[in-house]
């Protein structure tokens, strides 16, 4: 998910010169369904281990108003706009929500931020590809978030309280993002053949990306171990990225529009939809930098954060004399 | 206060009249008017709020979870607190 590329250090960063007493409290709380803490005791790893995934799932909540806001002066109706508008709104404000859930684990923001625009810190590689018309916006509401919202349900589960909390606000404001994108996408499917065939076109580009969200295929994840031992991942990969075809198949069966995918079939016996080899090296390749929009998603971040620096500075500025105010008035 | 070191204040949002404040979350801001306003605009795009409060986090004394048991400790077997330790015959109505 937005976490996809987390679980390949979790092992290596196993609980070692902590008191194993205190492990196995910590564990036996785990397995009591109990909630921990910010100020909770925590295996050093489980600590790293959520800093890194809740603030790599910021970094894309913010990094994923960039495929929409593309399109946003260009919507084609002052719905749409609006639309469009409180869906991004909505990102920033998750991502908002996830980087003070990230810093209750004792991380300043500001290195979060450093270690987004300095390329140490990852995001999730969907949004690596670029939004090139206006069907695409549908695409990405119906796919992107639909597949968002089946890894983000059973995160409301998760054992660390904060990011729990933050996922249940995320999941009752994602759910419009998904069915704007539907309705969108279902709205041109029922057009004319040239907005069919964008609908398409754009499905075409978008599901196979979207598959690859759901992380590596579960024999080749071989480190989700500890975070599965300590609630933090609920189902694996596989598990949920075949949910999320079975929900998706018919509601693209429902609009006429067809997945690319020649051996997606339905499969009686197991009661899912068998599907087609994903291209892994395509994932490895958007992952480590060399995507459609990595350069572009990155440049894009850096000049708003160059361009807001007087706006943050004034601020700061400002408090500052209003405090110098209040004082020299007291005396 | 540098650019990047902005306080942190901790949200409290009344959802209903009647309710009381809850905690939502936090949020960095360089004085209190600008943690209410971007806490209206983080925490409430929905009408969550009737009402808010922002707390700077560095006001905030909590208790500490490693003395949980010592702390609380006196208040765990006063049984003697609850009406379920009363005896009222079914015969007496409105008890």
């Amino acid at each position: 998910m937005y976490t996809q590329s987390l679980n390949e250090n979790a092992a290596g960063d196993g609980p070692s010169g902590e008191d194993p007493k205190a492990l196995e409290r910590f564990q036996a709380r785990i397995d009591r369904d109990e909630k921990i803490e910010p100020n909770d005791w925590m295996p050093a790893a489980y600590r790293k281990t959520l800093v890194r995934q809740i603030s790599q799932h910021a970094h894309s909540e913010v990094i994923g108003m960039q495929p929409e806001g593309n399109w946003l002066s260009r919507s084609p109706t002052l719905k749409r706009k609006a639309v469009v508008m409180a869906k991004i709104q909505d990102e920033a404000g998750h991502g908002l929500y996830l980087y003070s859930a990230a810093e209750t684990l004792g991380v300043a923001r500001s290195e979060l931020y450093d270690q987004l625009l300095s390329g140490q810190a990852k995001y999730s590689s969907i949004f690596n590809y670029p939004s090139l018309n206006w069907a695409d916006v549908g695409a990405i509401g119906w796919l992107v978030d639909g597949a968002a919202i089946m890894n983000q349900i059973p995160l409301c589960r998760c054992s660390y309280g904060p990011y729990a909390r933050a996922m249940i606000r995320i999941c009752k404001e994602e759910s419009f993002h998904q069915r704007q994108g539907y309705e969108l996408i279902s709205t041109m499917a029922n057009g004319n053949s040239a907005q069919k065939q964008m609908a398409q076109d754009a499905l075409n580009r978008w599901w196979w990306p979207a598959l690859m969200m759901f992380g590596p295929s579960d024999k080749d994840s071989a480190h989700s171990g500890l975070s599965m031992k300590w609630k933090i991942k609920r189902f694996t990969n596989d598990e949920l990225r075949q949910k999320f075809i079975d929900a998706t198949v018919p509601q693209a069966d429902y609009i006429g529009l067809k997945m690319p995918d020649v051996d997606l079939k339905w499969n009686e016996a197991e009661g899912h939809y068998d599907y087609g080899e994903i291209d892994w090296d395509e994932f490895k390749r958007v992952l480590n930098g060399n995507g459609p929009c990595n350069v572009q998603r990155m440049k894009v971040r850096t000049e708003a954060q160059e361009n807001g620096a007087w706006v943050r500075e004034a601020a700061a500025a400002h408090a500052e004399k209003q405090r110098r105010r209040t004082l020299a008035a007291a005396e | 206060m540098s650019q990047t070191d902005w306080p942190l204040y901790e949200v409290f949002i009344r959802s209903r009249n009647g309710l009381s404040h809850k905690h939502a979350g936090s949020l960095h801001a360089t004085d209190a008017k600008m943690a209410l306003e971007n806490a209206r605009d983080v925490y409430t795009r929905r009408a969550e709020g009737t009402s808010i409060w922002v707390v700077p986090s560095a006001a905030i004394t909590a208790s500490d979870p490693a003395d949980k048991e010592a702390f609380f400790e006196p208040t765990a077997d006063k049984i003697y607190r609850h009406p379920t330790f009363y005896e009222v015959p079914d015969e007496v109505e409105n008890m």
